[in-house]
């Protein structure tokens, strides 16, 4: 530290120049400089601070702000958009299914419906067609029978004839195969 | 002179700016020091960026806004922003200057009683003038406190009165007298070291209690900068709201 001495008037002296000199705070000397540079400095500092610094920080503080406050309305205005898109998902996935259920109920009906039908009908013409093969068949055992009644006269009269070397008389050997077969 | 604790509140002449009625006007260390906290100041706030998300300078600077905002709007409520922009710069010059000062060889500029009575005369011309423009007569009712039965009155009012010009008084004094003792103190300590440490072994090992004691006050100084700047901010925003509400 420089030991300026004060020159004119004794201003601004140091201490530990010869005499003793006052306590630095009460050096009424040094009170106009001190007064003019804090006019100044503040002066300065306060228009600095009022018309720049305190508008571009709070205008800084402001604007996050808002940006929280839009990007959090934007957040929800998405969120309720999803939940909207969720719920008119579900609500087509519920349509969907009754109606899947729906269309499912109706084939089956109609399905069962006409497999019904072709059951009867299929039942009804097989139930035709045996009736048709039972007659065929008695029809048949009738003819057999009665074949089967010649079939015995001839094998009778040839029996008698082979046996006696007579033939026999037809309406005695038809009677009496008659005879038997009612036996 | 190294050793002499009030070395450090000297005022040296830097050079002549100019006189005023035969009282010469000079630009000393004072001036110096009440430049830089400007300088420091204005650095902070303007030179940080604007982003989104701020970095450290900038965090600094929007947290004394809104620490003084806050503290402004608590006090005297949404009607004293107005004096936002002095408050601010009340507590900012206060604030920077007091923790240059705490930086060795540095002039500590609230330790001259004269710039903290200006400062405190400042507020309370203020208060008084925009007290009176803002309510009138009815700005004296800041001395009738209401409910005070009337026997005793006049004694209160007295007492209300003198309070009332006594503020300035020791807005200004607490933070001189905290300013100047603190660095008083601390120089004292400091120069113990010194002085036992020229002792030689024996003198180095007494020397380490001054230096702890010295390095606890340092601590102790960054304190009492922030706080006396915040007492100085908060008790303008008390006066503020006395002259904006003056009814207790």
């Amino acid at each position: 530290m420089a030991e300026s001495h004060g020159n004119k008037g004794a201003a601004h002296t140091s201490a530990g120049d010869g005499h003793k000199a006052p306590f630095p705070p009460f050096q009424k000397e040094t009170f106009a400089s001190q007064l003019v540079s804090l006019a100044i400095a503040f002066v300065a500092l306060y228009l600095i601070v009022s018309r720049i610094a305190l508008p571009k920080v709070g205008k800084t503080i402001d604007d996050r702000q808002a940006r929280i406050e839009g990007d959090l309305a934007e957040a929800q205005k998405l969120k309720d958009e999803s939940d909207a898109a969720l719920k008119a998902y579900e609500a087509d996935l519920a349509a969907a299914r009754s109606r899947a259920q729906a269309i499912g109920n109706e084939t089956r009906e109609k399905l069962s419906a006409a497999s019904e039908a072709e059951r009867k009908t299929l039942e009804d013409k097989l139930s035709a067609k045996l009736a048709d093969a039972e007659k065929t068949i008695a029809a048949t055992r009738e003819a057999a029978m009665s074949n089967v009644r010649g079939i015995a006269s001839d094998a009778a009269a040839a029996i008698v004839q082979r046996l006696t070397g007579v033939a026999p008389d037809a309406k005695a050997v038809n009677s009496a195969v008659d005879a038997s077969l009612k036996g | 002179m190294a050793a002499d604790p009030i070395h450090q509140f000297e005022i040296h002449k830097l050079f002549t700016i100019g006189h005023i009625g035969g009282q010469e006007i000079a630009f000393t260390n004072s001036s110096a020091y009440m430049f830089a906290t400007v300088a420091v100041i204005s650095l902070l706030m303007l030179a940080t960026g604007r982003q989104l998300v701020p970095g450290r300078m900038q965090s600094v600077a929007e947290i004394s806004y809104e620490f003084v905002a806050s503290m402004l709007r608590s006090s005297a409520g949404s009607a004293g922003m107005k004096f936002f922009p002095l408050v601010f710069t009340l507590f900012m010059f206060i604030c920077v200057s007091n923790l240059i000062g705490i930086i060795p060889y540095t002039f500590t500029v609230s330790s001259h009683l004269i710039v903290t009575v200006a400062l405190a005369l400042l507020v309370f011309f203020i208060v008084l003038f925009y007290g009176l423009y803002k309510n009138g007569l009815k700005f004296f009712k800041l001395f009738v406190p209401s409910g005070v039965p009337i026997y005793i009155l006049p004694l209160v009012v007295f007492i209300e009165v003198i309070s009332f010009f006594l503020k300035p008084v020791s807005h200004s004094v607490r933070l001189f007298a905290n300013m100047l003792a603190g660095h008083i103190a601390l120089k004292v300590f400091a120069s113990f070291v010194g002085m036992l440490g020229a002792l030689g072994f024996v003198g180095w090992l007494g020397a380490v209690l001054p230096l702890g004691l010295t390095i606890a006050l340092t601590a102790l100084e960054l304190l009492v900068a922030f706080l006396q700047a915040y007492v100085f901010a908060i008790l303008t925003c008390i006066y503020l709201n006395d002259a904006i509400h003056p009814g207790h």
